[in-house]
């Protein structure tokens, strides 16, 4: 699947010590490969953006949310925070704003993940087959990949506005109703998410081997038996894979809230991310960093999960 | 065995190249040895029905695609009111060609989509270069504490923009780069995604390769101009193309990072751009076609890179 190996870093480091024994009787003087302390200070000076850039957009930033979670800030910016330790912290992650957000947001990754992944399959599977014209159809199927998120959501404003949209009637995609409204606006993350969801699957489908699929037909394996006991399992990983980008996007999802409902109708859409960033100003900073703490977390553990597959798919990759 | 290692690279690359586009290219169908293995054989006319019903399933799976996309191109062409007094059928009324060219003017789409390109750019080969040097330090060097950095980089995928927005919006505004490019990019002229990803393509260069570059005399900075990049090609390329969709697209930072209209890169200004008067709706419509353009020829001239780069289990726009 991959064309290069993840190897262990102890690999690496075994490498060149080896250069250095071949190197050094062959010429001392031009010697540039396996000098310790010159290849440091380059390693460094290499490293020196990255880590300068990191440490004040991600891990200072990091820092500063727990140093507003553990401070109440005064309406006046030039007045002094006051410390409150751990309270605001807690009430903010058990406050049902807090509750309701999380809500939103796993609703909205229940709406959107499942969905998602069936219409990816649904059409990676009837294009990946010898006809012609397929490649047309491939085409229009990855199309969405083009769109943003703002241009996904505008595209669905023709559709569910309230006013102006195509299906404004339809009550079960109503952005008046708020029990509708959040499963309108998934809809548009699903559609812009297809093309991703389309290629990647597409892909996956190619790497199953056409000799596995004859044998399992000779076997008298009838189509869908074939799928789910064949192709299935060996698509697995890239399903997986998937399954965790639309996760995050979904924990992520803010513009198209913002652009289709505003978080209404009466917060019923407001996701944790909008609370978060809170266009209308109507939360502290204190409770903000602290819901932004939670987020940290529901982003760790899907990360993990994430880097966890990221490793093992080179392995079985290669 | 003191072969010139940029002919050897050039060959390592050719094969990796024909290696990943065999495997990784779902535009292209798989080739297939036996096509009765993957459709058994049938009698003519239950071939045909079968051939005309996917078609069929095909084209109504288009159509619900395409949908979307036909209802923003026929907003942005029919004039709105008249559109809405025609009883918003599924074709155009009285369409308004120049609705682009009063996005341009009225809308000053213009200078939003030139903010974006800059901010895109600046992004991008901000990122390829310190990924490139990132990813090299991480391959060939040994150096104290590299576990820790290492883990340090990665430990960055636990903190997306999302996460400590409101941080740096509080940074950026202290070192007053509210409504700025720098404002605008600073925290994205990094990201761990690129550096794993071409300290993967650097590991999969060959041991000998580094032998050889190292008889000849190759220094580190030659070994990684001459050598190392050419050879992951490939890699770099993808990254290239799915680092230009994300930055393209990106919206929550660019939101919060500037809080004059005239700061707002596309995606942004397209949340407001003809929402203020009912009669101007097709401009917002017209404004968020133009923002997919430049995507557009991406997919249409990049459609390999952007394949290898969203199947590398990278990112997504």
């Amino acid at each position: 699947m991959n064309t290069s190996p993840l190897n262990p870093t102890e690999q690496v480091q075994g490498e060149s010590a080896q250069v250095t024994t071949v190197s050094a009787p062959a010429k001392a003087q031009t010697r540039r490969f396996g000098n310790k302390v010159r290849d440091a200070g380059l390693a460094y000076l290499f490293l020196l953006p990255a880590l300068i850039i990191f440490g004040v957009f991600a891990y200072y930033p990091l820092y500063r949310l727990f140093w507003y979670a553990t401070h109440t800030q005064s309406r006046f910016r030039n007045k002094p925070a006051s410390y409150v330790g751990l309270e605001q912290l807690k009430a903010s992650l058990t406050s049902n704003d807090f509750i309701s957000g999380l809500t939103h947001s796993g609703l909205y990754m229940l709406y959107t993940v499942p969905l998602g992944l069936l219409l990816g399959v649904m059409l990676a599977v009837s294009t990946h087959r010898r006809l012609k014209g397929i490649k047309i159809f491939q085409t229009i199927f990855s199309s969405t990949v083009a769109s943003s998120v703002a241009v996904a959501s505008v595209v669905f404003i023709t559709l569910v506005n309230p006013e102006i949209g195509y299906f404004k009637n339809v009550p079960w995609l109503s952005l008046r109703n708020p029990t509708s409204a959040l499963f309108a606006v998934s809809l548009s993350s699903v559609w812009q998410n297809l093309g991703l969801t389309f290629i990647v699957v597409l892909a996956a489908l190619q790497t199953v081997p056409d000799e596995l699929i004859e044998a399992a037909t000779l076997d008298g394996y009838g189509a869908i038996r074939r799928f789910w006991r064949i192709t299935v399992p060996l698509i697995s990983p890239a399903l997986l894979f998937l399954g965790i980008v639309l996760v995050v996007s979904a924990l992520q999802a803010f513009a198209q809230i913002e652009i289709l409902t505003g978080g209404g109708p009466s917060g019923a859409t407001e996701t944790l991310l909008f609370k978060i960033a809170d266009p209308r100003g109507i939360r502290p900073l204190g409770v903000r960093a602290s819901y932004s703490l939670g987020l940290f977390v529901l982003t760790a553990i899907v990360a993990g999960a994430q880097y966890s597959i990221m490793s093992k798919r080179v392995h079985y990759g290669d | 065995m003191a072969t010139d290692p940029t002919v050897s690279a050039a060959n390592e690359q050719n094969r990796l190249n024909q290696t990943a586009e065999k495997i990784v290219d779902p535009l292209v169908p798989a080739p297939y040895d036996n096509d009765k293995a993957v459709q058994p054989p049938r009698s003519g006319l239950r071939n045909a029905v079968a051939t005309t019903t996917t078609y069929l399933v095909l084209t109504a799976l288009s159509v619900i695609v395409l949908f979307p996309i036909y209802m923003l191109l026929l907003r942005a062409l029919s004039s709105p009111l008249k559109y809405i007094s025609a009883g918003q059928p599924l074709y155009p009324v009285s369409i308004e060609w120049d609705v682009f060219n009063r996005a341009f003017g009225q809308a000053s789409l213009g200078r939003s989509m030139g903010l974006s390109f800059v901010v895109t750019f600046v992004i991008v080969i901000a990122q390829v270069l310190t990924s490139v040097l990132a990813a090299y330090a991480f391959a060939f060097l040994e150096f104290p504490l590299k576990k820790l950095a290492f883990v340090l980089v990665i430990g960055t995928l636990l903190l997306p923009i999302e996460v400590t927005l409101i941080a740096n919006v509080e940074i950026i505004r202290k070192l007053h780069l509210l409504n700025s490019v720098p404002g605008l990019t600073f925290p994205f002229l990094v990201t761990a995604i690129g550096i794993f990803l071409i300290r993967q393509g650097f590991l999969g260069i060959p041991r000998d390769l580094r032998d050889a570059s190292e008889l000849d005399g190759y220094g580190h900075l030659r070994f990684l101009f001459k050598v190392a990049m050419p050879m992951s090609k490939a890699i770099i390329g993808s990254f290239i193309v799915i680092a230009f969709l994300g930055a393209w697209n990106q919206y929550v930072w660019p939101r919060f990072a500037t809080d004059r209209g005239a700061w707002q890169t596309v995606q942004v200004a397209l949340r407001t751009i003809g929402s203020e008067n009912p009669g101007e709706l097709n401009l917002g419509f017209a404004a968020a076609i133009v923002a997919s353009l430049p995507l557009l020829a991406l997919l249409i001239f990049f459609q390999r890179q952007i394949v290898r780069g969203l199947t590398a289990g990278a990112v997504k726009g």
